[in-house]
């Protein structure tokens, strides 16, 4: 194995880390025995989870004083580069302040970035996957300059599993002087209300689509959801239409999902939407044109009305 | 307050797709302006309105042969545009594109630059930051809505579990999520003023950027690429009254009920 560093993003989230930078430490331990994780805000107190997952240093940027994390972080990333030598590789989970920090860092390293990577292997160098036109090809690629390549990988794309690894040694990684390009400042939180799991987390997926007719139908999809015990998705037609947030995207330019099932209602199943659910386990779909692509992946293909399938699947569902 | 949009013209994204000879998208056929950038393009009409005037323009990179998407951004209502396009910019990763805009929108003052978050063809999703980095400017992205109260802007930012309150001084620059805003359609008045509307063509000698562009800039090598091992279809039943029942069997043979 190799002995040159890779660096993990490790994202905060309530006394630990997401769980993509979970699964981004885990596989890293396979590419190198030497594994950091760059963190912030909660900082020493996760010297124990980071170490769990395999990571012997956790690089700790502290307190962002309400800044959003692209700038500070890269800077403190860049800081640590300049001090101390480059990694192999710095791994970045594919979310909101993940691409930030991507974006910042490239720029600031003037170093490439390869985006939406689902798999990373060393082949006499890293080479990593990239699923494209709606996942029927598979592009490997890899950095061809001098590194740190940065690599931003999509959830799900690795399973995280513990090591049992001691605490990391933390080790304070200040971002230094940022000046007007940190002046990004988070003055409020506002949490929607939420029952269930996340999207990417949840074991059943149900997701509506341009067939539902009007943004009102999608409450169909968030009761059959809920009654599942899962999340509800969207494709990319209804989100652009305004009917429901982007955070509820399910494709290529959303989020990825690989749910038990996954219940596709009123989606045709363009390509952009498909590479973000055919790795589900098992697909249900519902669609009134019997020659609509999703049929082509789903398991289980009903042709009908959801107008008609979804209510009489909910009425038995709560009849149980 | 002058606003910049980044739009992008790319293949129709309805129409097959495949790589040309250099494991490049081929964009060989009928280019359209990318839908995702329409957003951008009615925020800042919308926004320059509100704050009591200025002028939206558009910046893009690409070829300059058809420039009908571009177009259709000015047709919209933005007052000019810039297209930036030159032989060697073909195979451009995602900074280098960063760094060509870049030096594109630094030729004239400008208070916000939106873009959206990611295109629709490459969908890399990095330009928009690298760009701000390049341009010095703060930051903020997915946002979901977007006001100017003097120099301040006000974003609402998307994240896992709603959104964020983020502000930050001008200039800045946004990246907007889909369907934040809905897109006016051209009006027949607009597509003919379209026509006389300036869009100023620039090269990489113009824009005086040093370093190698293009494919030879880039730093990312496809090894291969293979087909993707495919799913198979299952049971397919037209629903006669049967297909709720037909769920409910199948979710229970998988033990998710």
């Amino acid at each position: 194995m190799d002995s040159a560093p890779i660096w993990v993003l490790a994202e905060p989230a309530e006394g630990t880390f997401t769980t993509t930078s979970l699964e981004l430490l885990s596989h890293a331990r396979g590419l190198s025995s030497e594994v950091a994780a760059i963190t912030w805000g909660a900082g020493g107190a996760l010297a124990a989870p980071a170490g769990e997952y395999g990571a012997t240093t956790l690089y700790d940027v502290g307190d962002l004083g309400g800044a959003l994390p692209g700038v500070p972080v890269a800077a403190a990333i860049a800081g640590l580069i300049e001090r101390g030598g480059a990694p192999r590789a710095i791994l970045i989970p594919s979310s909101y302040d993940g691409r930030d920090v991507a974006g910042r860092l490239s720029a600031r390293l003037d170093r490439p970035v390869l985006t939406n990577a689902t798999g990373l292997s060393d082949d006499g160098g890293l080479v990593t996957e990239h699923p494209v036109f709606g996942g029927s090809l598979l592009v490997r690629a890899r950095f061809s300059a001098e590194g740190p390549g940065i690599v931003v990988v999509r959830a799900k794309s690795f399973s995280a599993e513990a090591s049992g690894g001691a605490p990391a040694s933390v080790v304070a990684a200040p971002p230094g002087e940022l000046g007007t390009t940190n002046a990004a400042a988070i003055v409020a939180h506002h949490v929607e209300e939420r029952t269930g799991p996340q999207l990417e987390e949840a074991a059943v997926v149900v997701s509506g689509g341009r067939g539902l007719g009007e943004a009102p139908a999608y409450s169909l999809i968030e009761e059959l959801a809920g009654l599942l015990h899962g999340a509800a998705g969207a494709s990319r037609a209804i989100v652009d239409a305004g009917w429901v947030p982007y955070s509820r995207q399910v494709g290529q330019t959303g989020k990825t999902v690989k749910p038990t099932v996954y219940i596709a209602c009123g989606i045709s199943g363009a390509t952009q939407h498909m590479v973000g659910m055919k790795g589900s386990k098992n697909i249900v779909a519902v669609n009134k044109d019997p020659d609509a692509p999703i049929f082509q992946i789903a398991d289980l293909g009903i042709v009908g009305d959801v107008h008609t399938v979804l209510p009489a699947l909910i009425e038995r569902l709560r009849a149980r | 307050m002058d606003i910049v949009v980044c739009v992008k013209q790319i293949p129709d994204p309805a129409a097959p797709q495949s790589f040309d000879g250099s494991n490049n998208l081929d964009r060989s056929g009928k280019l359209i302006l990318d839908e995702a950038d329409t957003y951008g393009v009615e925020m800042a009409l919308q926004l320059v309105e509100s704050t009591g005037g200025g002028e939206v323009s558009v910046v893009s990179m690409g070829s300059a042969n058809d420039v009908s998407g571009v177009r259709s951004a000015l047709a919209m209502g933005a007052a000019r545009a810039t297209v930036v396009s030159d032989e060697s910019l073909r195979g451009s990763d995602a900074l280098t594109t960063a760094k060509v805009l870049a030096a594109a929108i630094r030729r004239h003052p400008f208070d916000l630059v939106l873009a959206a978050t990611e295109s629709s063809d490459g969908y890399t999703g990095t330009m928009p930051v690298q760009l701000a980095e390049l341009l010095s400017l703060p930051s903020v992205t997915f946002a979901k809505a977007v006001a100017i109260e003097g120099t301040t802007l006000r974003v609402q930012r998307q994240t896992e579990l709603g959104y964020d309150e983020v502000t930050a001084p001008l200039p800045a620059l946004v990246t907007l999520t889909a369907g934040v805003v809905e897109p006016r359609y051209a009006s027949f008045k607009g597509i003919m003023a379209a026509k006389s509307k300036p869009i100023e063509v620039l090269s990489v000698a113009d824009l005086g950027i040093g370093g190698p562009v293009g494919a030879a800039g880039a730093r990312e090598a496809v090894v291969a690429i293979d087909a993707a091992e495919a799913r198979q279809a299952g049971e397919k039943y037209v629903d006669e009254g049967d297909g709720a029942e037909r769920i409910v069997a199948f979710l229970e043979s998988i033990k998710v009920l």
